[in-house]
């Protein structure tokens, strides 16, 4: 038994009872609510730590083996996915003390950040398909509450949109499980991967790969499924739409990476190849998106769909430098895009709206706020020496050493693009005076609360920055990590023993 | 199988489109008659043997085949689980959304995507 594979399921699972135990108790709750994230970012580092030493782990719950029980499964890839959650989620829970009102932690805001929380690590961590459907109704679950909790109308409209599309993808994952099941008879991952590579390949398969794909793509928001995002994430509280931002598309890209290297491999020219086409259009339509808006938040959320492309674009090329650039790009991603919504949070707390017109002399009044937004921005863009740079590089490079140049100069063009929506941001929230009579009176000093809020905003760069400066670390994992997808027969056989 | 398959489609059709109303309540009912379909579709899809529980007969050593497989109705008893409570949190933000908005017309609540 090794309990590093269970403890960053049942971490925030206990954190959330305590903070249900301790309902009446706002502090009690925030208190549990931060200890939890930062117990599920210490065990998330020594995953990833004896992940990296010993290789891809295994755990079979209750002893059954495998294929007939449910088991959780770590490689390199696992395991980062999962202290990206960690570091997201401690980054999230201390924001939110600071930003969270009183009544939204009464009504269990703590509770259900660290349900969210398990069900994202679960949904990394498990190597049933069927359990990881579980993984995704927990983590949609969860998800739901937290977009809703407030009762703010923009956030009721929002979240009927959010409930919907997510319910529609959840129901057809559903199917494509059941078809699945009954096409080869399990549902454990391995398995699947060895029963569907022996089945001659044909059209049924196909079928089902994509409406995996379809189910997926709806909640990563590829293209043309992406409707519902900008629609509802900029409606909740800035740290809900950060850590949304931040953690459940990417869920969903896990799901479709996972899948799509280590099942539905039978069929790479035409699976591969529409991934390849989707990633196209999905890094042109949310930046080209981003370009009409005016809301510091809903511009964020079109990156965040144009972004999605690059990660599904080193999928759709499958070739171990590409996903090892897809892998790399994630965890960039999540890092910064987190960053930039907590960024748009202090905006608010100081300007009173989103809205870029209400917004300006932010630089003039909080240089070092202005700092620490250009540094996730410019790293968005793929500036160097940016964490972003050496994502799109690597991307860039395995298009190019399979000539995909089509879809590497798109990749290209969407860069110079995002240089554009953010320098917009950039000028109109930090550089154009404030409007308003506020421009000529001294800048009022930052709250304490403002204060605490610019803490996490400072890890989080720091963090990029560092990415940036030494990327072989990360790169490594990457690399790693996508050598492990590519050549499934080890995680074939750490989960289902030694062929006899 | 050809019935099951039948009302298989007939409920995606009824559920589909009642997703395309406008109200939200035929949406929500919508939503709930989709995770029938996809439920009715596990069943279906795991192969249909009537007759013929999963248990050994006595003097026997092992399940003789064909006998039902019990996997898809574990399945289906979860995703029936899960669906409950999704559906009831929906049920209760359409409600809200009701009130917040004072309309159940899908085209009241567009404030947020402009």
């Amino acid at each position: 038994m090794k309990p590093l594979l269970v403890l960053p399921i049942i971490l925030p699972l206990a954190a959330a009872a305590g903070c249900l135990l301790a309902w009446r108790s706002r502090v009690a709750q925030r208190v549990i609510g931060v200890a939890g994230a930062a117990a599920l970012l210490v065990a998330a580092v020594l995953l990833l730590q004896s992940v990296w030493r010993d290789g891809v782990q295994a755990v079979q719950i209750g002893r059954w083996p495998a294929p007939f029980g449910i088991t959780l499964v770590a490689d390199t890839f696992s395991a980062l996915m999962v202290l990206l959650a960690g570091i997201v989620g401690f980054a999230t829970s201390l924001y939110s003390l600071a930003s969270i009102d009183a009544r939204r932690e009464q009504y269990g805001y703590h509770a259900l950040m660290n349900v969210l929380l398990m069900g994202v690590c679960g949904a990394f961590l498990t190597g049933d398909v069927f359990n990881l459907y579980v993984w995704f109704e927990v983590m949609l679950i969860a998800s739901f509450v937290l977009m809703a909790l407030g009762g703010e109308r923009a956030q009721m409209e929002g979240a009927i949109k959010y409930v919907t599309l997510n319910l529609m993808s959840s129901a057809i994952l559903l199917a494509a499980v059941g078809v699945l099941y009954g096409l080869t008879g399990t549902l454990n991952m391995a398995d699947l991967s060895v029963r569907v590579a022996a089945r001659p390949a044909g059209g049924v398969m196909t079928a089902v790969s994509m409406m995996f794909l379809v189910a997926f793509g709806i909640k990563a928001a590829v293209f043309p499924l992406f409707f519902w995002l900008p629609a509802s994430y900029h409606t909740p509280p800035a740290p809900v739409s950060a850590v949304f931002a931040g953690l459940l598309t990417k869920v969903g890209v896990y799901a479709l990476i996972r899948m799509f290297t280590l099942v539905f491999t039978h069929d790479v020219a035409f699976t591969h190849g529409l991934i390849t086409l989707v990633a196209a259009f999905t890094m042109l339509s949310g930046v080209l998106g981003a370009a009409a808006q005016s809301e510091f938040r809903r511009i964020l959320s079109f990156h965040i769909i144009s972004q999605i492309g690059y990660m599904i674009m080193g999928l759709g090329l499958f070739t171990a430098a590409a996903v090892a650039g897809s892998v790399f790009y994630i965890a960039h991603h999540i890092i910064v895009k987190t960053n930039l919504f907590f960024v748009s949070g202090v905006a608010r707390r100081l300007r009173g709206g989103y809205r870029l017109d209400g917004l300006g002399g932010l630089y003039r009044d909080h240089p070092w706020l202005a700092l620490m937004f250009l540094v996730p921005a410019l790293s968005l863009a793929g500036i160097p020496p940016l964490s972003g740079f050496f994502a799109k590089f690597a991307l860039v490079r395995a298009g190019l050493a399979i000539e995909g140049y089509g879809i590497v100069g798109v990749a290209l063009v969407v860069g110079l693009l995002t240089l554009y929506s953010m320098t917009k941001i950039w000028s109109e929230a930090f550089w154009k005076p404030a409007p308003g009579n506020a421009a000529e009176s001294p800048a009022p000093p930052m709250s304490a609360d403002a204060r605490l809020m610019l803490v996490p905003i400072a890890l989080l760069a720091l963090l990029t920055v560092a990415i940036g400066l030494a990327p072989g670390v990360l790169l490594e994992l990457s690399v790693r990590a996508a050598e492990e997808l590519m050549n499934p027969a080890g995680y074939v056989t750490c989960v289902m023993g030694e062929p006899s | 199988m050809i019935p099951l398959a039948i009302v298989v489609g007939g409920l995606y059709a009824a559920a589909l489109y009642l997703i395309g109303r406008r109200s939200i309540v035929k949406l929500v009912i919508g939503l709930a008659l989709l995770g029938h379909a996809s439920n009715l579709l596990i069943f279906s899809a795991g192969g249909v043997t009537r007759g013929r529980p999963p248990l050994i007969r006595p003097g026997d050593e092992a399940l003789i085949a064909p006998y039902a497989d019990p996997l898809p109705q574990a399945l289906i008893l979860t995703a029936i689980v899960i669906s409950f409570g999704v559906l009831a949190f929906a049920l209760v933000l359409v409600h809200r959304a009701y009130t917040a908005v004072g309309s159940d017309d899908v085209d009241a609540i567009r404030t947020t995507d402009a």
